[in-house]
C-alpha cells in the first residue's frame, strides 16, 4: 500500500487496529524472554547486583535518541510531503521520547547512588541526557501551545529539525567541557568491553524496548487521530450553536 | 540589495527609537552582574575567577530579551506581508534582521562586558578575552534566538516560550566561549583551540538559523 493512502485516517485506524495486537504481543514476548534472560544473567563482580539496572538504562538511553530520529524523519515528511500523518507522528513521538529519557534519568540516577555514591554528578553523558530531556520538553511545550494543529506541527517540524542539527554539537560540546574538568574519569561504566553473558540479555532488552515503543508510538498515533476528530466534530458543533 | 540596506535601517531605527528595547538589554546586563556579588559575596578573588562566567551568563539572558519582538512585531503590523511578497529572498530578508538586531543589541553588550570586566575585578588581559569570546558568540545567539522567534511568531506571548527553546541549544556557544576565556586566563590550553570552535558554531548558526527561521516564517504565514 503505498504511504499516501494512510493519509485517509480511517484506512490507517484500520490498518493499526489490525497491527496492534500482534505488536504488543511480540513485545510482552520480548519483554517476557528479556526480563528472564536478565534476571539470570551474572552478576557484576564489583557490582554485584545492582548492574542489573543496566538492562533498563540502556535500552531507555537508547530509545531516548532514536525518538528524536522518528521526530525528524516525521518533521521532513510534514516540511517536505506534507504527510497528515506524519504530524501526528512527530506529536505522539515527543512525549514517549521525553518519558524513555526520564526513565533513562531515573535509573541512571539510581544506579549512580550506589555506585558513585551520589544521585547526580556533571558527568558528560547525565548532562547531555539531561539536555535532550528539557528540548523534548521544550518541543511539548511549543505542541501545547500553538492551538491549530498544523501550525503547531510546521512550527515544532523546524525546531526539531534544528534539534536533531544541534544534539550532536551540544553532545561533542558536552564531552569536551566535562573531560576539561575531570580527564579520566571513573566513570567508565561497561563500554565495548562487555561481557558475553550480558551483553545478549541486553540485546534483548534493547529490543523489547524498541517494541514498545512502537507499540505505544502506534497507539499514540491513533489516539491522536480520534482526538483531532473530536476537536473537529465540537467545533461543527459551536458552528451550528452560534449559527441560530 | 537597496531593499535590503533600507530593512537594515530600519530595523535599526525602530530598535533604536523609544519602544525599540535596544538600550534594555545592556541596563538587563549591568543589573545582572551587579546582582552576582550580593549573590556569592565580595570576594575579588572569587569574583576574578568566575567572572567570565557571569559575564557569559549575563550576556546569554540580555540576549533573550528582545528576541520576541524580533519577527513578531512586522507580523502584527503587516510589514512581514511586504518582505514576504518584496521579491528579495526571506533568507536574506531575515539575514538582514538578524545582523540589525545583532548590531542594536548584541554588540552594545560587547562594548559593555569590558566595563562591567572591571566590576568583576578582571584584569585586562581577561577582559579583552571575555570581549573577543562575546564578540564572536552573540552573533551565534542571535542567530539561534532568531530560529526561536520565528517558530513562536504566531503566539501572543511566546518570550518565555522561546527562552525554554533557545536556551538548551545555546549551550555549545556558552561552553566554548566560557572555555576560551577561561583558557586566555589559567591556560592550560591555548586560547586559540575553544576560540576557533566557537566561531566555527557562530557560522553554522548564522547559516542553520538563516534557513530555519525562514522556513518557520514562511510555514507560519500560510
Amino acid at each position: 500500500m503505498p504511504l499516501i493512502d494512510l493519509a485517509n485516517p480511517t484506512r490507517f485506524r484500520t490498518l493499526a487496529d489490525r497491527i496492534l495486537p500482534w505488536l504488543g504481543a511480540a513485545t510482552i514476548l520480548a519483554f517476557a524472554l528479556g526480563l528472564q534472560q536478565a534476571y539470570f544473567a551474572p552478576n557484576d563482580y564489583q557490582q554485584g547486583a545492582t548492574v542489573k539496572i543496566m538492562f533498563l538504562h540502556v535500552p531507555s538511553a537508547w530509545l531516548s535518541t532514536m525518538a528524536w530520529g522518528v521526530m525528524s524523519v516525521a518533521a521532513l515528511g510534514t516540511l517536505v510531503w506534507r504527510h497528515p500523518l506524519a504530524d501526528v507522528a512527530a506529536k505522539s513521538a515527543a512525549p514517549l521520547g521525553a518519558a524513555f529519557t526520564l526513565l533513562c534519568l531515573i535509573t541512571g540516577s539510581l544506579w549512580g547512588r550506589p555506585m558513585w555514591g551520589t544521585y547526580w554528578v556533571w558527568d558528560a553523558r547525565l548532562t547531555s541526557e539531561l539536555v535532550l530531556f528539557l528540548m523534548y520538553l521544550g518541543v511539548i511545550a511549543l505542541w501545547h501551545t500553538i492551538d491549530d494543529p498544523g501550525r503547531a506541527a510546521r512550527a515544532v517540524a523546524v525546531l526539531t529539525l534544528v534539534g536533531a542539527l544541534d544534539l550532536p554539537i551540544i553532545k561533542f560540546s558536552v564531552d569536551w567541557w566535562n573531560t576539561l574538568h575531570q580527564p579520566a574519569s571513573v566513570f567508565r561504566v561497561g563500554g565495548s568491553t562487555i561481557d558475553r553473558s550480558m551483553l545478549i540479555p541486553l540485546l534483548i532488552m534493547a529490543i523489547a524496548f524498541t517494541l514498545l515503543f512502537f507499540t505505544l508510538h502506534l497507539a499514540a498515533m491513533r489516539n491522536e487521530i480520534m482526538r483531532r476528530r473530536v476537536r473537529t466534530l465540537l467545533m461543527l458543533r459551536a458552528d451550528a450553536a452560534g449559527g441560530h | 540589495m537597496t531593499a535590503l540596506i533600507a530593512l537594515l535601517v530600519r530595523d535599526m531605527r525602530l530598535a533604536i527609537r523609544v519602544g525599540g528595547g535596544a538600550p534594555i538589554g545592556v541596563l538587563f546586563f549591568l543589573i545582572v552582574v551587579t546582582l552576582t556579588p550580593f549573590a556569592i559575596g565580595p570576594d575579588l578573588a572569587l569574583l576574578a575567577r568566575i567572572g567570565p562566567a557571569i559575564l557569559w551568563l549575563g550576556a546569554l539572558l540580555a540576549s533573550l530579551l528582545a528576541l520576541d519582538r524580533l519577527v513578531a512585531a512586522d507580523l502584527e503590523d503587516g510589514s512581514l506581508d511586504l518582505i514576504l511578497t518584496a521579491g528579495v529572498p526571506l533568507e536574506l530578508a531575515v539575514a538582514v534582521k538578524a545582523v540589525a538586531h545583532w548590531l542594536t543589541t548584541g554588540l552594545p553588550l560587547v562594548v559593555a562586558a569590558p566595563l562591567l570586566g572591571l566590576l568583576l575585578n578582571l584584569d585586562p588581559a581577561a577582559t579583552g578575552a571575555v570581549a573577543l569570546t562575546l564578540l564572536a558568540g552573540t552573533p551565534a545567539l542571535t542567530f539561534i534566538g532568531l530560529i526561536g522567534a520565528a517558530v513562536t511568531v504566531t503566539l501572543r506571548r511566546g518570550g518565555l516560550l522561546l527562552a525554554i527553546l533557545v536556551l538548551p541549544l545555546t549551550i555549545p556557544v556558552l561552553i566554548f566561549g566560557v572555555a576560551a576565556a577561561n583558557a586566555a586566563i589559567v591556560g592550560p590550553m591555548p586560547f586559540a583551540t575553544p576560540f576557533t570552535i566557537l566561531c566555527g558554531i557562530a557560522l553554522l548558526s548564522i547559516v542553520a538559523g538563516t534557513f530555519a527561521a525562514a522556513a518557520a516564517l514562511r510555514h507560519a504565514m500560510e
